[in-house]
């Protein structure tokens, strides 16, 4: 078994500071029992004003109509479906780490699964909002499902990738919550078997569902994390593929391409793993769990930033190629003239975006700059705001301007409930991510401990070889130093 | 078995790598182990313990082409026979363009499906009310629970685990009911594994 899993004498282990179990519950569930710190709630009041703020734009929306946001008839996309398709993209990185990694037999996602699950959870129900709000007359929203009803009955269309997305989003939110509910059960059950006052123990004993440890249980669960993180892992690759049909599927200039799916994909891994990076740096600092979220995780998600970023650098340089190659008039001006043409109105977001998601993450090929925390948060901001950019630029710079010169629209720019309404989504988002990281443990427990004692072994191996070797050397070097005075 | 009283001898053990041979000798000693509550998964334990390999999956696949069928029949019937609708002049059965949806409900109807099979196998439900025997087990113990009969002398058995490793032991009474599960029921019994 220990030849099977040979680990390199160079890995890091995953968790610092030579921690027995009973320490590891410690450090992970007791900031669930203190008292939230100031900044806590400084944050937590902030992100309820956005959430206010955000109503409020939902509520003019929902009461004046539309026009309350600066859609014209040209651009009937803008920023909503932009904001949209941005934190679809976010909320992807959490099952990439928590089914794709755990498949792939990665022992360091078990640090940062449990919060970026968390992040993924909110991040989807941040981007539901959008296209539910948007249709504008929103108390017929449940039109979008199929059900024998009284309007004929009239069913809706299968065959549109519209109606794909309900269903993907819809079954990646369930399952994403799933998953990583049936993850917290074992640590809620710590949380609850810890507790001292009665109301905590009866919350957790409820949210717990009554977990024992009991190794059948155990065996179940186990099997239960690999069959959903078997399921987790096409799905998560269908949904951004079904997001970028929305707009492969159609005629429009800009859209129409073969490529969309997999660029999707990896453009929604990379700004998820930015938004992870942005969260776990405060997290880690915050709740000072840095012997859990070490600059091991920071790097090795650094990693998959340069790779994914890379790659939509690639599809990037494709589509261009391709749309020249191509020899198609529209498909060659969309590109040539409303984004690579910087002088053009919106020429300025497609650079913007080559800019943020292609050139600067190449600065990640470097491991100190992959091992700098202040490099890395600066640079998790820098790439979401670069993919915020890359479907502003898909949508607004594609629909701008259409097949008729007589109807190419006039400079698009949001109004203030357009903005409010994604800064509401912001609201909701830290919101919940702050009662996430009060009340729920934001590292996997018990994930943890099975990892605790295996990883890094070797490592500790060597590290022990050379401290004692160091420390005969100085002395014996002392020893010397004394002899010759 | 509702609403019995049982007697249990409970002895925890701070480190794995006792744990596993004292669970050996244990079994080998004839004594019924009711179940070891660990703070997490144990790789071998159930092995180790007799347990039988879990069918869990199994049930995901069932599920899983439930949804399948679900998805292709529902869209089918609705599409050529309640209401065809004519898209563009395409095809009524448009099966390329269902994959997604079929796709989508598989994965849908097996993930919720297999967490509520683990739910009802488990016995977890958000007001169950079990019997803990060591608040420890979710933290760092690992908790052997041994059932007694009337033929089990509770000293000596006490005594055995002292020497097999335990830490900290004692006798409890519990009651049992559906929830505390039979998990002694999936055991082999012990000479009927090959190698012994």
């Amino acid at each position: 078994m220990s030849l099977l899993k040979y680990e390199s004498q160079q890995r890091e282990p995953l968790v610092d500071g030579n921690k027995d179990y009973h320490q590891v519950t410690e450090d992970i569930i007791s900031p669930i029992e203190m008292k939230p710190s100031r900044l806590w709630y400084i944050g937590f009041y902030i992100s309820v004003a956005l959430l206010l703020f955000g109503v409020y734009s939902v509520y003019r929306e929902v009461t004046y109509g539309i026009g309350q946001w600066n859609l014209n008839k040209t651009i009937g996309w803008g920023w909503d479906i932009t904001n949209f398709v941005w934190w679809v993209g976010i909320g992807h990185a959490g099952t990439l780490i928590s089914a794709i990694l755990l498949l792939f037999r990665q022992g360091w996602r078990t640090g940062v699964n449990r919060a970026a699950e968390a992040m993924t959870i909110f991040a989807v129900m941040c981007a539901g909002q959008f296209p539910i709000w948007h249709m504008g007359r929103v108390w017929m929203a449940f039109f979008v499902l199929p059900y024998p009803n009284s309007r004929g009955p009239l069913w809706v269309n299968f065959n549109s990738p519209l109606l794909w997305d309900v269903f993907a989003i819809s079954t990646y939110f369930t399952v994403s919550l799933l998953f990583w509910y049936s993850g917290l059960l074992p640590d809620l059950a710590t949380v609850r078997d810890r507790a001292k006052t009665k109301l905590r123990k009866l919350l957790y004993g409820v949210a717990s569902f009554g977990w024992t440890g009991s190794t059948k249980h155990w065996q179940r669960h186990e099997s239960l994390s690999l069959v959903l993180a078997g399921l987790s892992t096409p799905l998560v690759l269908s949904v951004h593929t079904i997001v970028s049909f929305d707009f492969a599927t159609s005629i429009v200039p800009g859209w129409h391409t073969t490529i969309f799916p997999p660029y999707f994909v990896a453009g929604a891994i990379f700004s998820g793993f930015a938004m992870v990076q942005t969260l776990l740096i405060v997290v880690r600092k915050v709740m000072g769990l840095q012997d859990y979220i070490t600059l091991g995780h920071i790097e090795a998600m650094n990693k998959v930033i340069v790779l994914t970023g890379s790659i939509v650098g690639c599809a990037y340089l494709t589509e261009l190629f391709i749309a020249w190659y191509g020899q198609n008039p529209y498909e060659w001006y969309a590109f040539s003239q409303n984004r690579a043409n910087l002088f053009s109105p919106y020429g300025w977001s497609y650079w913007l975006m080559m800019f943020c998601n292609v050139v600067s993450p190449q600065l990640f090929w470097s491991r100190k700059l992959r091992r700098n925390i202040a490099v890395t948060f600066f640079m998790s901001i820098i790439v979401n705001i670069g993919m915020w950019y890359e479907r502003f630029v898909i949508i607004v710079t594609s629909v701008y301007r259409d097949y008729l010169p007589s109807s190419w629209s006039t400079y698009y720019s949001p109004s203030v409930y357009e903005i409010g309404f994604y800064l509401g989504t912001f609201g909701l988002f830290f919101t919940c991510f702050f009662l996430f990281a009060k009340y729920f443990p934001v590292i996997a427990v018990a994930e943890i401990k099975a990892i605790l004692k295996t990883s890094g072994e070797n490592y500790k191996v060597k590290m022990t070889e050379i401290e004692k070797a160091d420390a005969e050397k100085f002395y014996l070097e002392e020893v010397e130093h004394e002899h010759v005075h | 078995m509702a609403g019995g009283i049982k007697k249990f001898v409970v002895g925890s053990f701070e480190d794995e790598k006792v744990l596993f041979p004292a669970v050996k000798n244990v079994r080998r000693a004839g004594y019924k182990i009711h179940d070891v509550y660990t703070p997490f998964p144990i790789h071998g334990l159930d092995h180790a313990m007799g347990i039988r390999e879990t069918s869990l999956h199994t049930a995901g696949f069932i599920y899983a082409i439930t949804g399948t069928t679900t998805a292709l029949t529902c869209m089918s019937w609705i599409f050529t026979k309640d209401w065809p609708l004519n898209i563009g002049g395409k095809p009524h059965f448009a099966l390329p363009a269902w994959i997604p949806i079929t796709f989508e409900l598989t994965v849908l109807f097996s993930a919720v499906g297999m967490v509520l099979t683990f739910c009802y196998l488990c016995q977890l439900s958000p007001f169950v009310k079990k019997h803990h025997f060591s608040p420890r087990a979710t933290d760092d113990h690992f908790v052997m629970a041994i059932e007694c009969t009337e033929k089990t002398n509770d000293a000596e058995l006490q005594n055995f685990l002292q020497n097999a490793g335990a830490k900290e032991i004692n006798v409890q009474v519990a009651e049992t009911g559906w929830w505390l599960g039979r998990y002694d029921r999936d055991q082999k019994l012990y000479r009927e594994e090959k190698g012994y």
